[in-house]
Formats: structure tokens, C-alpha cells, sequence
């Protein structure tokens, strides 16, 4: 399963666990999912059919541009942050 | 993603000219104000001249009856934009905010808020029209300081914005639209543990990108429907998507032609005239070109966010980090979306942590929409970070690189805000300060000190779209989209011209316009020569695989028989250079074209560490930069002329922010030295030669190594400036900028 780190700010719908263990294929599964362990996460991390603006998903170490459709790996590591630009 | 090659290049590592060379200096390079399309006409924006108030009218009837005027525009000429979301690579956008800043929609959020347009003749008409135009303001309190605004009794920016804690959303609105936080670890049992625990505060001025060239769009509104836009910009792609999404039309109706910019790092981003101007220009039927007055630019664009930063740090006796905590606020300016996400993710970047905390807030004052600048936020945390190691480093006898390299970050390590590190070279680059020439000779004089930073910054990948066709006489003509500010054309071209085993001159970049080349995201986030670069390799690929193909068939051979070695294919003892192949392409199958289109992820993590010595002026507390070295991890250093010139250019701007550059505003929110003469921007006059020491740990998701370099070197100038003054003076400072008023009154404030 996918390890998923719970922001610092969410984790009071996870009880306090920073880091779970989540099943799924794709980051839409991996949120439904995260949503049916924690009723609540999937409002903080989309607004409708794509990632919440401002926010930004990790997996592996790389900012997925695919938003919901990015593949998951069983071992993926997957992180949310803050979206970043550059200059 | 195959490692990167070790053998050795030939084009890759050499400095050859800049294709663009010749017509920039020369003057024929085509930049925004050089461009007079038939029948063009001028425009000029009416701007507040307050920092907040509402719009009770705006009455332009006095402006319209002036010969010579053709058109006049408000926001009321805008389709009604409800909070809708635009994702522009980059990040996304909230098209309500974004038209309001464009054209000022109820209030004005700052001096310089554009209020209305008109298109007129000539510049001299437009210019009286405007000031024809009656707009009457309801002045509301104003606040320009970023602690000031987080108060409960502040007067209030928008109604409609509430706090944003990642998705949880506050009751009431307030001016803090967003609250980063951070946590890992148990942050107060790990600072129980530390021997020596540093904690102080930061600010830092509002800066601008100071780029040379000012905003500057021309916009024709054809008859057919279809919108061309001529403009500087740092993304053709992003300006045709948010110009359509303002005016509501299709992006397929916008063609964006990028001209040559002059300077832009982050400040081009975001449209400003790109839809005024294709109003003007639907309203009269001609093409309407609207350019900045510097005033202009440094009042209605945006800045960096001016922040204050709490720091504390807690160290073993030995030199071990054992905790960290960090407390940022940065302005947004007039609208929600500032630099306050990566000012909270780079805090603590350069160091391993086994305990943190981080907490960030964005928040709106009556400032200009703050906008992205060279690491956008890094700076100011860096400010704050590393002037608090430089202090430990004091308490506890512990040479300042030695400090660093204890708790250095490395592949593995984890980051406060959660991933880990890939390969990095930060510790590499520590070694190649502390073994420069620089760090090893002594520094003799009075009023003389010596401060040495680190920075960080993520860079990015996103999207990039090249094609290139083979020319007959062995040329290589290549398209890309990433708009040219540091050099890439020759950069990218470079990374082509290696992959087909041919020289970069036998290559022609052109930077097309957005029906020319696939969506490419903007020149920014250090990602030209990384992901561009990449697209360019692939397309090399792709074309030296066709060419395989027609070295077959004029062999009558298999391809696989073929094999290419430095751009000569050969089989069975024949071979043919790849300029000659090039000459039988037409009677092999016709012409050859590569294409490629790519979207990396991973970002291309870029360490730099700073050396420099200043001199300070007892009596006058003026600053002397005597010598500075930048040492950065390039990964691998395509032209290594340009990472050098992006290496010094950051670090002057550093230098900038460091000593002297800050808006100046008074009691009511006006800006008092929208000029470069008040604005004080160092000259080459101010700053001796930057000496550069390229580090090469190539990046494994990159074919030849490349790491992002643009923006790095300017994170660390300002804490290095204010260590080197520390050691001069004795005086810690610890708010930006530096400037002698300021530092003679810390000396002043510490000798009584």
C-alpha cells in the first residue's frame, strides 16, 4: 500500500497518525480512500474533480501534474504541500 | 529516465556565442516598444491614487469627447469572472481576483490600482485623456505593514476571503487567506535536548524584480474575432490562457506572440495589459499598445513579499541540530496568493531536523499583488535561517561552513514539509566553499568582515514542447516555446546539437508563438535549460533515429546495421557524416522532423553557499562589498558562460535586497521612491567582479545532469551580507534593507 503523510493540519480528522497506509491505484483512489478511513479529507485535499487550489501532491518525490489520473505505486510515498511557482 | 551520460561531450561544458548574440548587441533584437503595427494606437491606464477606498463613480464622458480619443475601458467592460479557478501550470489562479487587479472591480487595494484605460492616437493624447477621466473614491484605513494587517482591528481587504488552513476554511473573513503548517517530530522534547538554543526575529522589506525592461503589450482585436497579443512576457502559453479566460473566449481565438524581454524574474507572469489593451483594441477597432512608465511598473506591479520571520534553533554542544521552529508572515499585497508555500517549505531546506515545526501565513495589505521573484520566498527565510546557524555557529565556537556541513542535507534526508531528497549537492558545495581561494586567504583591515550563507531552491519541470527539421545543408532549425531571458535558446540548442553529434552553431533556436510550438509552461522556476533541455534531447532522438533510417536506406541496409558515433553514421566500413546524410534526405524520403513534448516532475533541487567581505564605513555606515564568491551545484553545467552569468546576476540582486533596495511607503500607503533614483538598485559601480565556483553533481532525472541554476544565488546574499556586517561591526542586523540609515542607527544604538 501507498504510504500517505497526513499534513500537520489534517491530522486532526486522522486521530493524530501522520503517516498511513492507504491502498489505491491512482491519487482519486487514494483520496476516496484516505476519505473513508477519515470522513473529511477529501474536501480538504479537492474541490471538485481536481486537486484544491493551492495545494500541490508529491509521489515519489515529484509534484504530479496529473492531479486525481497521477499513478500510484504500492510503495509510493506521497506527500501534500503547498503549491509552489518560481521566478 | 536513463542516468546521466558520463562520457565525455563535445558541445556540452563549451561557451559558444549566443545565437541571438549579434542583434542584441546590436540593437535589432524586436522587444515589445520597438513594434509599430499599421495603424497602431496608444493607450494609458488611470491609476489610484490612493491605497484603498471604494469606487463610488468613474465618469470617462469628458475623455471621450477628446479628438483623438478612440476608447475608453473600466472593468464594467469585462465579462462578470465568479471565483473560477484557472490551473495555469504554474499554479492556479483566481480569474476574480486576477481581473479586479487588471482593472479595479468596487475598490482600489493599492496606489497605482488600475482604474480605467483609454486608447488615443498618440501617447501625448492618451496620456491628457486620461487624466480626464473623474473617478471618486470613498478613502478607506489603510495598512501596509504585514503584522498590522494580521490584527483583528485591521481594516479589512476583502469581505469574501477566509483563512485557508490546507482545506480547512475559517468562519469569518480576514486578511490571512492562507496558514501553512508544518510539523514533524516532537519539536519541545527536541529542544529540551539542545545546549544551545538561538531564537530572534527578521523583516524584510517589499523589493521589485527591478527588471529593465518595463510591462509593454500591444493587442489587435481583428475583425474576424481573432485577438493577437505582441507582449514581454516570461509564458506565451500562460498570457494567451489567462488573456482568453478574462475576456471569456476560446484560447484557440488568442495567438500570443512573445517578444524579446528584458529581464523578468517572476514579474512576468501575470498579465497586466494583455486584456486592457485587446478591450481598447475591440472597442476601436485598431491595434493598441499600452508601456509602462517606471513609476508604473514598481506602483502596479508586483513585488516580493515584504516578512517578518521568527527563528529558533536548537543545537547539541557538538554542532548537532536538534530542533527547529519557524514563524513566517508575508505580504500577498492587494490579492490572496503569495509567496508565503515556499518561503515555509525552504525555512529549514538546507539542514536535517530530526524535530521541526512551521507555521506561515499569506496576508493581504494594501501593496501591489505581490508576485513570484527569483525563489519566490526563499529569501527571506533564508535571511532569517541562516543569520540564526551564523549565530550558533558564535555560541558555540563552531567555524560557520564546519556548522553547516554537521547537519547538511543529503540524498535521504527528509524535509520539513515531508519528501525526501534525491541525489543533491549541497555538501559538495560547502566543501568547494570552504577549499575556495576566497575562504582560505586571510582578511586584514579594520571595519572588515567576512559572512558566508547557504540557499535553496526547488526548481521545477512542468511542460516544454519543441520540433526540429533537418536542413539540407546539415543545419538543424529548432522551435521551442520557452521565451528566452538568460540565454536558453543557446542552452537548449546546445543540449540538441550533443545528442546529434553536431556543433550548437549548426543549430538555429527560435523561440515561436503560441500557434508555432506545442503548450509550453513559462520561463521560470529555473526550468528552461532542465525541461526544455530535455525536450530538445528527445527531439535529437528522435531525429537521429530518422537519420538512422535514411542511412539505411541509401546503404540498402537494416537500421539496426547502422550505428551513429558522434553524428557520423556508419555500417560495414562505409559511413556519412550527418551533414552529408543531410544533402540526400529528399531522394531517402523527404524531409526530416523531430518532435518531443515533455513534463517532468521532479524538481531539480539547487544548493548554492555564499562567501563575501564587506567593508563598513564607521561613520556613515556605508557598505563596501570587497569581495564575493558564489559556489552552486549545477548539476551539470550546459553553458557554463550563462550558469556563471546567472550565479552573479542573483547575487547582485541579493546584494540589492541586502543593502538597499525597499519600498518606501508613507502614512497612507504611497510608495515615496517609485524611481531607480530613490529605488537605489546596485550598478556595477557597487559590487566588485562576483567570482563563481561551478559545483557538478549531476541530477539523475536529467539524460546530461542538469539542475535549474536561475534562481539559487539569490537566496543566500542577504544573511551572508549581514553576517560579513556582524563580523565588521559587531552589530547583528536583523531587518532588511541594510542600508547606512538603518545600520548606523543599530551601531549608533549599540555603542551607547
Amino acid at each position: 500500500m501507498a504510504q500517505v503523510h497526513i499534513p500537520a493540519a489534517w491530522r486532526d480528522l486522522s486521530g493524530g497518525a501522520s503517516v498511513i497506509d492507504v491502498p489505491g491505484k491512482s491519487l482519486r483512489q487514494i483520496i476516496a480512500a484516505l476519505d473513508r478511513q477519515f470522513p473529511g479529507m477529501a474536501q480538504r485535499a479537492c474541490e471538485g474533480e481536481q486537486i484544491a487550489a493551492g495545494l500541490a501532491v508529491s509521489i515519489d518525490g515529484g509534484l504530479t501534474t496529473r492531479g486525481l489520473l497521477a499513478a500510484v505505486r504500492p510503495d509510493s510515498e506521497i506527500h501534500f504541500l503547498p503549491a509552489i511557482g518560481g521566478g | 529516465m536513463t542516468s546521466p551520460q558520463s562520457k565525455p561531450y563535445k558541445v556540452i561544458g563549451t561557451r559558444p556565442v549566443r545565437h541571438d548574440g549579434v542583434d542584441k548587441v546590436t540593437g535589432r533584437a524586436v522587444y515589445g516598444s520597438d513594434l509599430q503595427p499599421t495603424g497602431v494606437v496608444y493607450g494609458k491606464i488611470v491609476r489610484s491614487p490612493i491605497a484603498h477606498g471604494r469606487i463610488k463613480s468613474i465618469d470617462t464622458s469628458a475623455a471621450e469627447e477628446v479628438k483623438g480619443v478612440l476608447a475608453v475601458a473600466t472593468a464594467a467592460d469585462f465579462p462578470h469572472l465568479a471565483n473560477k479557478i484557472a490551473e495555469l501550470g504554474e499554479g492556479s489562479v483566481n480569474l476574480a481576483h486576477l481581473a479586479a487587479n487588471v482593472l479595479a472591480q468596487g475598490k482600489v487595494l493599492y496606489k497605482g490600482h488600475a482604474v480605467a484605460a483609454v486608447a488615443a492616437t498618440s501617447p501625448h493624447l492618451a496620456e491628457e485623456a486620461a487624466q480626464l477621466i473623474k473617478v471618486e473614491y470613498e478613502p478607506l484605513p489603510v495598512v501596509t505593514w504585514v503584522l498590522d494587517a494580521m490584527r483583528e482591528d485591521a481594516p479589512l481587504l476583502h469581505d469574501d476571503v477566509r483563512t485557508n488552513s490546507m482545506g480547512k476554511k475559517a468562519a469569518k473573513p480576514s486578511n490571512v487567506p492562507t496558514h501553512i503548517h508544518f510539523e514533524m517530530g516532537d519539536v519541545d522534547a527536541a529542544f529540551a535536548k539542545a545546549d544551545v538554543i538561538v531564537e530572534r526575529e527578521f523583516k524584510t522589506a517589499s523589493v521589485h524584480q527591478g527588471y529593465i525592461e518595463p510591462h509593454v503589450s500591444t493587442a489587435h482585436w481583428n475583425q474576424d474575432g481573432h485577438l493577437t497579443v505582441w507582449t514581454s512576457t516570461q509564458g506565451s502559453f500562460t498570457a494567451r490562457q489567462q488573456t482568453a479566460e478574462l475576456l471569456q473566449i476560446p484560447v484557440s481565438q488568442v495567438t500570443v506572440i512573445p517578444c524579446e524581454i528584458g529581464g523578468g524574474f517572476g514579474g512576468k507572469i501575470a498579465v497586466y495589459f494583455e486584456p486592457v489593451a485587446a478591450i481598447l483594441s475591440r472597442k476601436c477597432g485598431r491595434p493598441v499598445k499600452l508601456v509602462m512608465d517606471r513609476d508604473e511598473v514598481f506602483e502596479g506591479t508586483g513585488p516580493t513579499p515584504g516578512s517578518f520571520v521568527r527563528i529558533k534553533l536548537g543545537a547539541t554542544k557538538d554542532g548537532k541540530l536538534t530542533a527547529g521552529e519557524a514563524w513566517l508572515a508575508y505580504d500577498a499585497g492587494a490579492f490572496p496568493g503569495g509567496m508565503i508555500g515556499p518561503g515555509c517549505m525552504c525555512v529549514f531546506s538546507c539542514y536535517e531536523l530530526p524535530a521541526a515545526r512551521v507555521d506561515g501565513y499569506d496576508v493581504l495589505d494594501n501593496k501591489p499583488k505581490t508576485q513570484a521573484y527569483r525563489a519566490p520566498g526563499a529569501t527571506q527565510a533564508a535571511f532569517a535561517c541562516e543569520s540564526v546557524m551564523d549565530e550558533l555557529a558564535e555560541k558555540l565556537g563552531i567555524d560557520p561552513i564546519e556548522l553547516r556541513l554537521r547537519n547538511a542535507v543529503k540524498e535521504g534526508s527528509r524535509r520539513v514539509d515531508g519528501p525526501t531528497y534525491p541525489r543533491i549537492g549541497f555538501i559538495e558545495t560547502l566543501q568547494a566553499a570552504k577549499n575556495s581561494p576566497h575562504w582560505k586567504s586571510p582578511l586584514v583591515g579594520s571595519n572588515r568582515g567576512r559572512g558566508i550563507a547557504s540557499g535553496f531552491w526547488f526548481n521545477i519541470g512542468l511542460k516544454s514542447s519543441a520540433s526540429a527539421h533537418v536542413n539540407s545543408d546539415g543545419t538543424v532549425s529548432l522551435v521551442e516555446g520557452s521565451t528566452d531571458i538568460g540565454g536558453t535558446r543557446t542552452s537548449v540548442a546546445m543540449q540538441l546539437a550533443e545528442t546529434l553529434g553536431i556543433p550548437a552553431e549548426a543549430v538555429q533556436p527560435r523561440v515561436a508563438d503560441t500557434d508555432g510550438v506545442g503548450y509550453t509552461d513559462v520561463t521560470g522556476g529555473s526550468r528552461v535549460t532542465f525541461a526544455t533541455g530535455l525536450a530538445a534531447h528527445k527531439v535529437g532522438l528522435d531525429i537521429a533515429r530518422q537519420m538512422t533510417e535514411r542511412a539505411a536506406t541509401l546503404w540498402e541496409c537494416d537500421p539496426a546495421e547502422v550505428e551513429c558515433v558522434d553524428g557520423v553514421y556508419k555500417t560495414n566500413g562505409k559511413s556519412i557524416t550527418f551533414q552529408e546524410l543531410a544533402g540526400k534526405l529528399q531522394s531517402t524520403g523527404g524531409p526530416v522532423v523531430g518532435r518531443a513534448a515533455v513534463d517532468p516532475e521532479g524538481p531539480s533541487n539547487g544548493f548554492g553557499t555564499h562567501i563575501v567581505d564587506v567593508e563598513v564605513d564607521p561613520e556613515t555606515a556605508k557598505v563596501t562589498v570587497l569581495r564575493y564568491t558564489v559556489v552552486q551545484d549545477a548539476g551539470r553545467a550546459i553553458h557554463p558562460g550563462y550558469v556563471e552569468g546567472q550565479m552573479q546576476g542573483g547575487a547582485v540582486q541579493g546584494i540589492g535586497w541586502a543593502l538597499n533596495e525597499e519600498y518606501m511607503f508613507d502614512e497612507q500607503g504611497r510608495m515615496q521612491n517609485p524611481n531607480y533614483l530613490d529605488y537605489r538598485m546596485p550598478t556595477a559601480l557597487d559590487v566588485p567582479m562576483i567570482e563563481t565556483i561551478i559545483v557538478e553533481v549531476p541530477n539523475p532525472a536529467h539524460p546530461f545532469g542538469v539542475r535549474g541554476v536561475g534562481e539559487t544565488p539569490i537566496v543566500a546574499p542577504p544573511a551572508a551580507m549581514a553576517n560579513a556586517i556582524y563580523r565588521a561591526t559587531g552589530t547583528r542586523m536583523r531587518e532588511l534593507p541594510m542600508s547606512p540609515p538603518r545600520l548606523w542607527a543599530a551601531m549608533s544604538a549599540k555603542k551607547s
